[in-house]
């Protein structure tokens, strides 16, 4: 091992690890400085993250050696431009909602901080660990820490929310042992469990039947676990149930960790050539999320509960990233990763916007947000925001992730595709619109069921501002500012970071 | 039949895995479905366990270090199990009993809310 070798690659993972071990005591002793503890962890977490993602710009893939135990003996964390990229959006991401939770669960399960965040730090480390590991076998381990951290944090929602959190369980277990078992027949024909070392084994045993089925098994128990469309049965109660501050951590970084291990395994494995030519996973990709895409907006409109309509929209915006994976080709691919990155902040701004709805007043029912923009300006602004980006208004980021997905698919002549995206498009539309239109807006024939006058009523006349609590509004506002940002910035973060994520056969 | 005598142990671990996923799948109570899915994992774990096995080897543990000849010793990697997948295993249990016992730990909270563990009757006082 290098003497000279930087140890931030280990500290991303690390400091919320270590972090989750010291929160129940000293919760145990001041209760009231968990959440600053949190704060500072996942704080911590960014600035090595941010560390790391400059060196591999500057400098390419960065290697660790845990130990000092070279692979593929040793386990490697190895951190890529896609990597790197993740650990970015995750450890930011996770410190917004880590500010957010601070009233929501003070106000949902007050006295049981500590225990909360303990949990919370080491969900968050299992999902840094995913994507900063370069070894199956630490993988599968990570992935069964943010999910045990998961099933106990959705658990401990309201009425159902138990109920829910066990089928998870059984679903979420399955999804992780067929992704074991993958990794063991991978491991007899090959020997090896470093990625990197897999990748420079496995293009000779291509037409191995040990291969083809340990694929099979790796992508199945990937899919189940981001919840792609016929797997996706638990997300939306889990989703719904669970308290929002879990939510909003869950749902925007569950699924793309998800999504990034199946890209990891198609692309950087088994590589381009297994993936797209031996086996047809492409095409069953495709068209798995185009139904999903489908599916999950055409759920979405028959909801009246705002966290549920989300969490649909949630299995269609997976149906997005899989959609871009499976047209494998460079604009698609790109599209997919920007498209983690973004949904990844849009879910987050929404779910943190229902979260403070909630919070305010109590009730999730689309048809009961009325005058909502008058006593919660901001928030409401922060929905709109990100359900503009979400349908794909252009200075916005849902916009260029959705324009890469469409050049990829006329890029693969696959025109199919292209109806689809843009009719989800206009599905979104018309399921954003119905939320703005009745938080900002009270149709007069729905009050008195009087069709002659129908017309935009005044609303009351004054109507004090009732903002949520600042610590909930600034992390909504943040989330919105990043959708813009992201937005302004995608072809900065292609050039920098996609790019190179992309396999070179492209 | 030769084929199924050389991998009986994949056979095994088939037929229970099996048993597990329709333990998980068809059965209403809960408490089934958790022993289902326990099955399910032990299945694997056997599955690994028994990939590291060889004909005629032993543990492996190298005695060459104490030699007292100072002599090199040429060790044979087929006369030794791979203790890979057991130390792998060993990752898994732990996971296995950390997933079963959040799952017991939900379990008890269905029943302190609904007083059954019957799957339908609980659909039925959701509604």
């Amino acid at each position: 091992m290098n003497t000279d070798q930087s140890q931030l690659p280990i500290l991303i993972v690390v400091i919320p690890l270590l972090f989750s071990l010291i929160t129940p005591v000293v919760g145990w002793w001041k209760r009231q400085w968990c959440c600053p503890l949190v704060i500072t962890a996942l704080a911590l977490s960014l600035i090595s993250s941010v560390g790391v993602a400059y060196r591999v710009v500057v400098d390419g893939p960065v290697s660790y050696y845990l130990g000092g135990w070279e692979p593929p003996w040793g386990i490697e964390y190895r951190i890529d431009h896609l990597s790197a990229l993740m650990t970015l959006v995750l450890t930011f991401i996770s410190l917004l909602a880590a500010i957010y939770s601070k009233r929501s669960i003070e106000r949902e399960l007050p006295e049981r901080e500590p225990s909360f965040y303990c949990v919370f730090l080491l969900l968050i480390t299992g999902l840094l660990g995913i994507v900063v590991t370069g070894d199956m076998f630490n993988l599968y381990v990570f992935l069964e820490i943010a999910s045990l951290a998961a099933y106990a944090l959705i658990a401990i929602g309201e009425k159902g929310a138990a109920f829910s959190a066990f089928r998870y369980v059984i679903v979420g277990t399955i999804g992780a042992c067929f992704y074991l078992l993958g990794v063991g027949y991978l491991y007899i024909v090959t020997g090896s469990l470093n990625m990197a070392d897999l990748s420079q084994i496995l293009p000779q045993l291509h037409h191995s039947r040990v291969v083809l089925v340990a694929f099979g098994f790796l992508l199945i128990g990937i899919a189940m676990k981001m919840a792609l469309f016929p797997l996706h049965i638990w997300l939306p109660d889990s989703y719904t149930y669970a308290p929002s501050a879990v939510s909003a951590l869950v749902a925007p970084l569950m699924t793309k960790v998800g999504a990034y291990v199946m890209i990891r395994i198609m692309f950087s494995i088994f590589g381009p050539v297994f993936s797209i030519e031996i086996v047809p996973t492409t095409t069953l990709l495709t068209s798995v999320a185009a139904i999903a895409i489908l599916v999950g907006c055409i759920m979405a409109l028959a909801q009246v509960d705002l966290k549920r309509m989300l969490s649909y929209i949630l299995v269609a915006e997976v149906g997005y990233i899989a959609l871009g994976v499976g047209l494998a080709n460079r604009n698609g691919l790109t599209g997919a990763i920007l498209h983690i990155v973004n949904d990844a902040f849009m879910m987050a701004c929404l779910f943190f916007a229902v979260g403070a709805v909630v919070y305010k007043t109590g009730t999730r029912n689309i048809y009961q947000l009325k005058y909502l923009h008058r006593r919660m300006p901001f928030t409401m602004g922060a929905l709109v925001v990100a359900g503009l980006s979400v349908i794909g208004i252009p200075p916005l980021c849902g916009f260029f992730s959705k324009w890469y997905l469409i050049l990829g698919a006329i890029d693969g002549q696959q025109w199919p595709f292209v109806v689809v995206l843009l009719a989800s498009s206009l599905l979104s539309a018309i399921l954003f619109f119905r939320v703005i239109d009745n938080a900002y807006f009270d149709h007069i024939h729905a009050r008195n069921g009087d069709l002659h006058h129908e017309s935009v009523i005044s609303p009351p006349e004054r109507m004090e501002i009732d903002e949520a609590p600042l610590s909930m509004l600034v992390p909504t506002l943040v989330a919105a500012l990043g959708i813009v940002v992201l937005g302004v910035s995608s072809m900065k973060i292609i050039s920098t970071m996609i790019q190179h994520a992309v396999p070179v056969s492209f | 039949m030769d084929l199924l005598i050389s991998h009986f142990n994949y056979f095994i671990s088939i037929c229970l895995m099996m048993v597990g996923l329709y333990a998980m799948m068809a059965k209403m109570n809960l408490v089934k479905k958790l022993i289902g899915m326990n099955i399910f994992q032990w299945s694997i774990i056997l599955f690994f366990v028994s990939t590291g096995a060889k004909h005629g080897a032993t543990i492996p543990i190298v005695e060459a270090g104490h030699s007292h000849h100072g002599a090199e010793v040429i060790l044979q990697a087929s006369h030794y199990v791979n203790p890979l997948p057991h130390v792998l295993m060993l990752t898994a249990i732990v996971v296995g009993v950390a997933t079963t016992g959040v799952a017991l730990a939900l379990l008890l909270r269905i029943y302190r809310t609904y007083h059954t563990l019957e799957e339908d009757e609980i659909l039925q006082k959701m509604r």
